[in-house]
């Protein structure tokens, strides 16, 4: 059989009805679309943000206690609720119903221990004055140019614009796992497994977040601190 | 063929526990490089490299992207990179706006009112 002929009848039996041409089922085909086109939402704030940081001085407030300590315990509950995760998949596919719930609860609590830990995060800054357009004042200071040119005030807003989205993507999937968890049951295996992916996609963005928001504006010299 | 006829969920623990330390170690370096002096075109080539990886990773295991079908991959990857890419079109006006910005030094503090612009 020709190449040609081999691609026709290839095509022919994944796309000429009654199969699925992706081998996946329609509600976890549409997961992935979702989180693709999810993904182009976070990638536009992201490459707004560098936009907005390329062409204006931006502040490097972050010290390493709290913000990067918590940061960093943040990153670590999150990959750890996705291992949870993956665990609490491959115990459904198993059939292990219980083991599934156990797992899926696990990562709820790390997902609810990140979202505590960055409210915590997030209240430090807003105490210290930092507003979605307002610097606090002795950042003004501190991180004028020596050209005299102050830092942007939109610090402020891409930061909790971008943290708070993905803080809600967390609290979303937290509510939907309590309900896969609750009704574990009576779902099929790819429901949870389609739990699954979104629970990890809202890790994998925060492996950008978390470097272009956090990492890239660590104040080295500790210059707020003096 | 039924949707859920195929439950067989490929990767063992112990793959999935070693890739959870690969994360934890690659987060690790990048916490370890936010204190080293470089320049920020250096650390921001360093850090995304890093995270790409991490996603690639989080993406092919986790999310099980390695062991589905390549026509699947193929649908859902290249077009999402691309429009990615095209995302950094923008980029020589955010430098252009850059130079454009008022030099606080280098120029006069504009006037409260002048007769031009009453």
């Amino acid at each position: 059989m020709s190449t040609e002929a081999r691609a026709e009848t290839f095509t022919a039996a994944d796309w000429g009805g009654g199969v699925l041409p992706y081998r996946v089922g329609h509600r976890k085909l549409g997961m992935w679309l979702f989180i693709v086109s999810d993904s182009l939402t976070f990638s536009a704030l992201l490459i707004g943000y560098s936009y907005l940081r390329a062409s204006n001085n931006w502040p490097t407030p972050f010290p390493f206690y709290p913000s990067i300590v918590f940061a960093t315990v943040m990153t670590f509950c999150l990959l750890s609720s996705s291992l949870t995760m993956v665990f609490g998949v491959s115990a459904s596919s198993r059939g292990d119903k219980a083991g599934a719930r156990k797992w899926i609860l696990s990562t709820i609590f790390f997902g609810v221990a990140f979202i505590v830990l960055h409210l915590i995060e997030w209240n430090h800054l807003i105490t210290e004055g930092l507003r979605p357009f307002f610097l606090p004042e002795h950042w003004v200071k501190v991180f004028t140019a020596s050209d005299g040119t102050p830092p942007t005030p939109l610090f402020g807003a891409t930061f909790f614009a971008i943290t708070g989205l993905h803080m809600f993507h967390v609290a979303t999937g937290a509510v939907y796992l309590s309900v896969v968890a609750a009704r574990v049951k009576k779902l099929k295996h790819e429901d949870v497994e389609i739990s699954g992916l979104y629970w990890h996609f809202v890790d994998l963005v925060w492996m950008f977040v978390f470097p272009l928001i956090y990492i890239l504006s660590v104040d080295v010299g500790g210059h707020l601190a003096k | 063929m039924s949707a859920h006829a195929e439950e067989h969920f490929a990767g063992s623990n112990k793959l999935f526990i070693s890739i959870w330390i690969w994360l934890l170690v690659l987060t690790g370096i990048e916490v370890f490089l936010a204190y080293k002096p470089m320049p920020i075109h250096y650390m921001l080539t360093i850090l995304m490299g890093l995270s790409i990886i991490k996603a690639a990773l989080i993406v092919a295991y986790f999310m099980h992207l390695k062991f589905e079908r390549l026509s699947l991959v193929l649908t859902v990857v290249p077009m999402l990179v691309t429009c990615i890419c095209l995302f950094f079109v923008f980029f020589p006006d955010s430098f252009r706006s850059s130079g454009l910005r008022y030099k606080f030094k280098e120029q006069p503090p504009v006037p409260a009112e002048s007769p031009e612009n009453p």
